[in-house]
């Protein structure tokens, strides 16, 4: 009999055994991976993917941008209306909300949330990106459901800022761990993981009138390396990949093509540039040629993009025309197409500019041999391919071009202190729409305006317009007018290459076969973009 | 053994003739992007098929064995060669001055070289060619991987330093050079000659380590350690066998470094 029971108690905890993962995932337990710790849990201070990761998983908005149709949605604010001169914003919010503390939510939250993201001695890079004149922002509290906030200056795209303005309480003695969004932090342990749980008083429900969202809990596994992360993706230890590199795409779309998601090009773009600063310890005849408009054409017109999608990016990339992707599809001003691959082109502007071709090799009106060394950071891989393929390109019209890897902080000394290098490879990752964001690469007087920065007066007549042009439409306020002024920076960008656009990267995903309601897009974060309406099934836990 | 060892001369000698003569050997060049054929398996056209940007497999395996093969010697030459000085000196003498420098050993041990690494390739010049930069790279590796190979030749030199036939010679009124060169040398030569080929791989290695950094071989030079960076890609090797060609090339070699100290032992 004792050995009939012991029998039966063993069978039963096998069988527990077993049930225990299978449990987990039927609780609904959605994981993927952070590839670093997040800096900061306090909303008003996220400057790294990581905590923007969390900061959308846990943090309440009063608008919500739509990551598939790209338009503004109402959030904790059913209605919102901006002034016509883009200084004032009112928004009536959401009645009978609650944070996740149970604290009421109301006007005096929003308006704790923004002098906090205002005050300056915060330093919040969220808060930077209101400040569109001297002074500080006026905040009305016109009832409990009503406030209004005016701004020292216009403030273009105003009302989609505060698709990233977490709201925090005011009276809270959790402070920003008192949150409005659909989960909430329950345990973090740096290196390894951050766990979040289901926000019991998430105000959000689905048609049926089920509270959301479905999930019980997420955890972020940090785990940095690319490889191990879509090893424990084909597991079924987690289930989305956010971005994967193109390469693993493919192994996994070989694989298993109902996980592996390529959403077209995304915003971010890889450009190479020239040194055009006078500061550069460059010879005078090489920044001649750098600061050379047909230059810089000929050189954009000898690369091959195409080669570089297909090759480097194994067709998940596709040609640049100029700084915004198709992906941005207000914005993009699709009149320009990537410049074409042309060496015979390219010589002929070369020889309008007084270059020449002798024994095969390029030759500038002075005599000197057209030759210079191309600087990226060192360990990407596909920056490494993209220069080895410019050397190619560039051979065929006669230019030697030498190919330099370095760390990241000995790149950014060259870039910005030394100024010693000549031609830089890099890419730029967008994460807003707006081309407000640009500003600082765009004015001349901008630290990112990497070819020649932080200048006093504009260096040529070009960049005075893009200057006015880009100040024109950051002070508009009609989307069409400031439409119009970014379509003609665009322009002059494609005739004066400055930064000579490569490829658009594709935005590439995986999903897990047991997610449900995932709809992997272009804007991050691609898939949990709508996390509070996914679901995970039984049926990869069970395969 | 005398066949091992004759395999292994062999074997170096065909590994290094196809090294030194890698430019003329080549089937096509090295750097070359057959951009209609990236990933291509072994033809006859590639016999070690293509890499990602189209270059022929086997060409670049030619020139990074020039590249790794002559370099990673040379480095572990000068590596062992500092610390044989400085280790036998140390084993030798003993007392306060082998204490002395066993601590000098842990010190520079424990430094981390590898700022002193980023540091050195940040201050290069952007046009320094890309051999003048690898040759650098390892002479700094060779400059910097003496310590570990330091403390096993210490120990080694020590122990002899108390044998009889070393005590014999002392009392004989041999001098402390003529006891170095002719009694000592020849008995520690085993060491450094197995430090010399354990250093071979290891150094190898830290260029492709280094590769990673930016400081190893620039693109488009190949190296044995930079072209096993495609190896990255573990889960496609089953069916792309052709992609261990560089990682099986450095095998060879490790082993007929090895085979043929092994039989120098046994002559000896």
């Amino acid at each position: 009999m004792i050995r009939a029971a012991r029998l039966r108690v063993a069978c039963a905890l096998s069988v527990l055994c077993l049930l225990a993962p299978l449990r987990s995932f039927a609780q609904g337990e959605l994981r993927f991976c952070l590839h670093a710790d997040p800096k900061t849990f306090n909303p008003l201070m996220v400057d790294d993917d990581a905590s923007e990761a969390v900061r959308y998983l846990t943090g309440g908005t009063l608008v919500r941008l739509n990551r598939r149709s790209q338009q503004l949605e109402p959030e904790l604010a059913t209605r919102w209306k901006t002034s016509s001169d883009g200084r004032r914003i009112e928004f009536t919010l959401r009645e009978a909300v609650r944070f996740s503390d149970g604290s009421p939510f109301g006007a005096e939250d929003v308006a704790f949330t923004m002098r906090s993201l205002m005050d300056p001695a915060l330093h919040s890079p969220l808060g930077d990106s209101f400040r569109s004149g001297p002074g500080e922002p006026q905040i009305e509290v016109t009832g409990s459901n009503h406030i209004a906030i005016t701004f020292p200056a216009p403030v273009a795209g105003l009302d989609k800022l505060f698709d990233e303005v977490a709201i925090l309480s005011a009276q809270s003695p959790l402070k920003e761990r008192a949150v409005l969004g659909p989960f909430v932090l329950a345990d973090y342990k740096p290196g390894l993981f951050v766990y979040l749980k289901r926000n019991p008083n998430y105000w959000k429900k689905d048609s049926a009138g089920r509270p959301l969202p479905y999930l019980d809990s997420v955890r972020l596994d940090v785990q940095q390396n690319r490889e191990i992360e879509l090893t424990r993706f084909r597991r079924g230890e987690i289930q989305l990949i956010n971005a994967i590199d193109g390469e693993y795409f493919d192994r996994l779309q070989a694989q298993s093509p109902a996980e592996a998601f390529d959403a077209g090009p995304s915003f971010d773009s890889e450009e190479m540039w020239f040194n055009q600063s006078p500061s550069a310890p460059l010879p005078s005849w090489k920044l001649g040629w750098f600061r050379s408009t047909e230059f810089r054409q000929a050189i954009s017109s000898a690369i091959n993009r195409q080669d570089m999608s297909r090759l480097v990016f194994n067709n998940h990339a596709s040609p640049a025309a100029g700084p915004v992707s198709p992906a941005n599809r207000f914005w993009f001003n699709s009149r320009l197409k990537p410049h074409s691959y042309d060496p015979a082109a390219a010589l002929r502007l070369l020889r309008q500019a007084g270059f020449r071709v002798d024994a095969g090799v390029l030759h500038d009106s002075g005599g000197h041999a057209v030759e210079f060394s191309i600087v990226t950071n060192s360990g990407n891989k596909a920056r490494e391919r993209m220069a080895a393929m410019i050397q190619q390109d560039l051979g065929a019209i006669g230019i030697k071009v030498s190919i330099v890897t370095l760390d990241f902080p000995s790149l950014i000394e060259r870039m910005t202190r030394s100024f010693n290098y000549e031609a830089c490879l890099l890419g730029l990752v967008n994460t807003g729409l707006d081309p407000n964001a640009q500003m600082n690469v765009w004015l001349s007087s901008g630290e990112n305006h990497q070819w020649n920065p932080a200048q006093k007066t504009p260096a040529t007549p070009w960049e005075g317009e893009i200057d006015r042009l880009m100040r024109a439409q950051a002070s508009a306020t009609d989307p069409s007018r400031r439409k119009q002024f970014f379509d003609r920076v665009q322009e002059i960008a494609w005739e004066q290459q400055p930064f000579i656009y490569l490829v658009h990267k594709n935005a590439l995903s995986a999903v897990a076969r047991n997610v449900q309601g995932a709809d992997p897009v272009v804007l991050s974060p691609q898939t949990y973009w709508q996390i509070e309406r996914m679901k995970i099934s039984n049926e990869r836990a069970a395969n | 053994m005398k066949r091992a060892r004759l395999f292994a001369v062999v074997a170096l000698a065909l590994v290094y003739a196809v090294a030194l003569g890698a430019r003329f050997l080549a089937p096509a060049d090295y750097a070359f992007q057959f951009r209609e054929a990236p990933n291509a398996p072994p033809s006859v056209r590639f016999l070690l098929g293509t890499d990602e940007l189209g270059r022929d497999r086997l060409s670049r395996v030619f020139v990074a064995a020039q590249t790794s093969l002559l370099l990673a010697p040379a480095a572990a030459a000068l590596s062992t060669l500092l610390a044989a000085l400085i280790g036998a000196t140390a084993g030798y003498i003993g007392g306060w001055w082998e204490k002395l420098t066993m601590a000098g050993v842990d010190l520079f041990l424990s430094l981390p070289w590898l700022f002193l690494l980023l540091t050195v390739r940040a201050v290069l010049p952007l046009d320094t060619t890309p051999a003048l930069s690898v040759m650098l790279t390892f002479a700094i590796l060779g400059c910097l991987g003496w310590a570990a190979s330091a403390r096993v030749i210490c120990a080694g030199v020590r122990q002899l330093r108390n044998s009889g036939f070393v005590l014999n010679a002392r009392a004989l009124g041999c001098s402390p050079a003529r006891l170095l060169a002719v009694q000592l040398g020849p008995n520690i030569k085993p060491v450094l000659w197995a430090q010399f080929l354990v250093s071979i791989p290891v150094f190898v290695l830290a260029e492709a380590n280094l590769s990673m950094l930016g400081l190893g071989v620039a693109e488009p030079l190949p190296s044995l350690g930079g072209m096993m960076r495609e190896l990255e890609n573990f889960s496609d090797l089953g069916s792309q066998l052709w992609r261990l060609a560089p990682l099986a090339l450095l095998f060879a070699c490790i082993t007929a470094f090895q085979l043929f100290s092994s039989s120098r032992e046994v002559q000896a």
